[in-house]
């Protein structure tokens, strides 16, 4: 067992995640400290669950690229009701953003499964009608952090043993998300759809409501984290976590879920979001200019991705066997 | 309720535009043309402006734009006071080109056009006053550092992206001054890329890599409330001050936390006063707009014309604890 985990893609990528941090470390030291790492998994808890949220549907051979605009749009609600009706408690508030997510992923869900229409197309048009839904909403307006009150903006940030709440709520997520994908029938119903539908279905499967379901649980996270993310950046506006959905997709890339459905592990999804944020918290330290950074996120990208797909290649069947080794 | 506000509003004007058009012709209009109606920045801007006309005396402020912020609105607003025969317009436009066959109908007329805050290509007005240049941003991002810096210290900048030109021309600028002050030490740029998380990121990056740092300037509205809240967050306030251009009602919890001790962007009122003082000196003929000219505008000094006849109001106007709360409302 420990042989085939130091061969696994994960023990592979844990080991690129370690070298990464002691590479930097060497270039600014106190990089590795556990009080910076723990601030670092801090900064990456949204990104870990949004990754894994989108692995489940790229587990089913969907994709899911409305998820940031999923995030802004609950964000925005939530942030707008709290500045409407401050004595609102934030539990109702968190309830309602994890309800309109599942709903917003429903939706998504829905297209997919009742119009068969190609996920890719169902959700870049709903990133842009939940990116509009939020500008019809506020009217353009931002909600500034003076306009939301305190408990809101306190959940995230508040300390437990340690940790803030915000961390607390990714390791739950991650928790939830490992026994799910492989203690229950819904989470081995994602893989066995992704990796062979029609067989998928002689099993008993319904691939449909196998995918919706998919949709549904990433859209509730997404909505989970609309109010994280705008609770914790205490301002709420049009363009909120524009352009996420590609660091989602990029770690759930990096972290060996197969595009093609069907391959992937929750760890893997895990640390390459970790590697993506370990990466973005490196780089404003490391003195490394900003001309190079965008350059050096999408290198880092696309080795991980090479590596993978090395990895993950079937060696060819062998029919001759040269003299010397037969 | 913004559009019943709205609605208010449009009745309001129409009431008023009708009670003017049966007035005798006396008083001389200025109509006020904003980007659209019922935007806190376009009626401070008409607050400004009414002063001015209470200054001058026996002159009308006509406020009006349309309903939102779209050319074709501004276009059907001009044609309606050219009718009205008002005798100047000083208009914020939406599109600097699609209004400037309507405005040139309207100087045809006989009627002073200007444009201020969002300008008009040149063929389409007479001058352009803009709320302030490149070089006094530049100069004022650094002042405002510098002002809580008396002994000097490390400052960082936190920009929008790389290629952003805005940006990257008032850094140049601030550089230009930087002898000026030779205390303070500009330790580093960062980009934020307008982004909330990354502006947030990187100036935790700033924190760790320089502890010493005395002041954070960001000349982006993004980066400057993202660049406050990590401040706040990693218990940094009293140490690093967040500086920069910001929107009052977006920067109102920082100046409240005491991350930004002060901040700047242009002033509505100001700006509406210095348009509606330069639309009157042009349209009384008191002035002309060629290049070169020099035009007072009252308690805001006076504005030199430059070769395309645009002029910059004046440096912008800093905000801090004592006048956040009269402005976190307006915009």
């Amino acid at each position: 067992m420990i042989r085939s985990f130091v061969r696994s893609r994960e023990a592979i990528l844990l080991g690129a995640l370690i070298a990464l941090v002691l590479l930097v470390e060497s270039r600014f030291s106190g990089f590795a400290s556990p009080g910076n790492l723990a601030a670092v998994f801090n900064d990456t808890a949204i990104l870990i669950m949004l990754a894994l949220g989108q692995m489940l549907v790229i587990l089913t051979r969907c994709i899911d690229l409305s998820l940031a605009s999923n995030l802004a749009l609950t964000g925005m609600v939530t942030a707008m009701l709290n500045a409407a009706v401050p004595g609102l408690p934030v539990v109702a508030l968190i309830a309602l953003a994890v309800t309109l997510g599942v709903v917003m992923g429903m939706v998504n869900g829905l297209l997919v499964w009742k119009l068969d229409i190609p996920p890719i197309v169902v959700t870049l048009g709903t990133l842009t009608i939940y990116r509009g839904l939020i500008f019809l909403i506020s009217d353009g307006a931002w909600v500034n952090s003076h306009e939301m009150s305190a408990a809101y903006k306190a959940l995230p940030r508040a300390e437990l043993i340690g940790l803030p709440v915000l961390s607390w709520i990714a390791l739950a997520v991650i928790a939830g998300f490992a026994v799910l994908v492989n203690r229950s029938a819904l989470g081995r119903a994602f893989l066995a759809v992704g990796g062979n539908p029609h067989a998928a279905v002689y099993t008993g499967i319904d691939v449909g409501r196998t995918r919706f379901a998919a949709f549904a649980i990433a859209g509730g996270l997404a909505g989970l984290c609309g109010y994280l993310w705008v609770s914790r950046y205490a301002v709420a506006y049009v363009d909120v976590a524009g352009g996420f959905e590609l660091d989602v997709v990029a770690a759930c890339v990096i972290g060996g879920i197969s595009i093609a459905g069907g391959l992937g592990t929750v760890g893997g999804a895990v640390l390459g979001a970790l590697f993506l944020g370990t990466i973005k918290n490196a780089l404003p330290v490391a003195g490394i200019s900003p001309f190079w950074q965008l350059a050096i996120s999408g290198a880092a990208i696309i080795i991980a991705v090479a590596f993978n797909a090395r990895s993950s290649a079937k060696a060819g069947r062998l029919i001759l066997r040269p003299e010397s080794t037969a | 309720m913004t559009f019943n506000r709205r609605l208010a509003l449009g009745l309001g004007l129409a009431a008023s535009l009708l009670g003017t058009s049966a007035m005798a012709q006396d008083p001389m209009r200025i109509a006020l043309v904003a980007k659209s109606l019922g935007n806190g920045f376009f009626e401070a801007a008409a607050r400004g402006a009414e002063e001015a006309a209470a200054e001058l005396g026996n002159t009308e402020i006509i406020y009006t734009g349309p309903t939102s912020t779209t050319a074709e609105g501004q276009i059907e607003v001009i044609n309606s006071l050219i009718a009205q025969r008002v005798d100047a317009i000083a208009i914020s436009a939406n599109d600097p080109d699609a209004v400037v066959p309507a405005l040139q109908k309207a100087m045809q007329r006989g009627i002073t056009v200007i444009s201020w805050d969002s300008g008009v290509a040149p063929e389409g007005r007479e001058m352009h006053l803009a709320p302030s240049s490149d070089a006094l941003i530049g100069q004022t991002i650094i002042k405002l550092a510098a002002d809580h810096l008396p002994e000097g210290g490390k400052v960082a900048v936190l920009s929008a992206t790389s290629t952003s030109t805005n940006q990257n021309v008032w850094i140049a600028e601030m550089t230009k001054v930087m002898d000026q002050y030779p205390d303070i030490e500009v330790v580093a740029t960062v980009y934020g890329d307008d982004l909330a998380d990354k502006s947030y990121r990187e100036t935790q990056g700033l924190i760790q890599t320089y502890p010493d740092l005395d002041a954070i300037i960001a000349p982006t509205s993004v980066g400057i409330v993202a660049a406050a809240q990590a401040v706040q967050d990693a218990g940094k306030v009293g140490q690093v001050n967040v500086t920069g251009l910001g929107l009052p009602s977006e920067m109102a919890g920082a100046i409240e936390s005491g991350a930004s001790k002060s901040f700047a962007i242009w002033n509505p009122v100001d700006l509406g006063y210095t348009a509606a003082m330069i639309a009157h000196a042009l349209a009384s003929d008191a002035a002309s707009a060629e290049p070169g000219a020099e035009i007072a505008t009252g308690r805001m000094g006076s504005v030199t014309l430059d070769d395309e006849t645009s002029a910059a109001m004046s440096e912008p106007f800093t905000y801090d604890a004592s006048n956040i709360d009269e402005f976190k409302s307006v915009f």
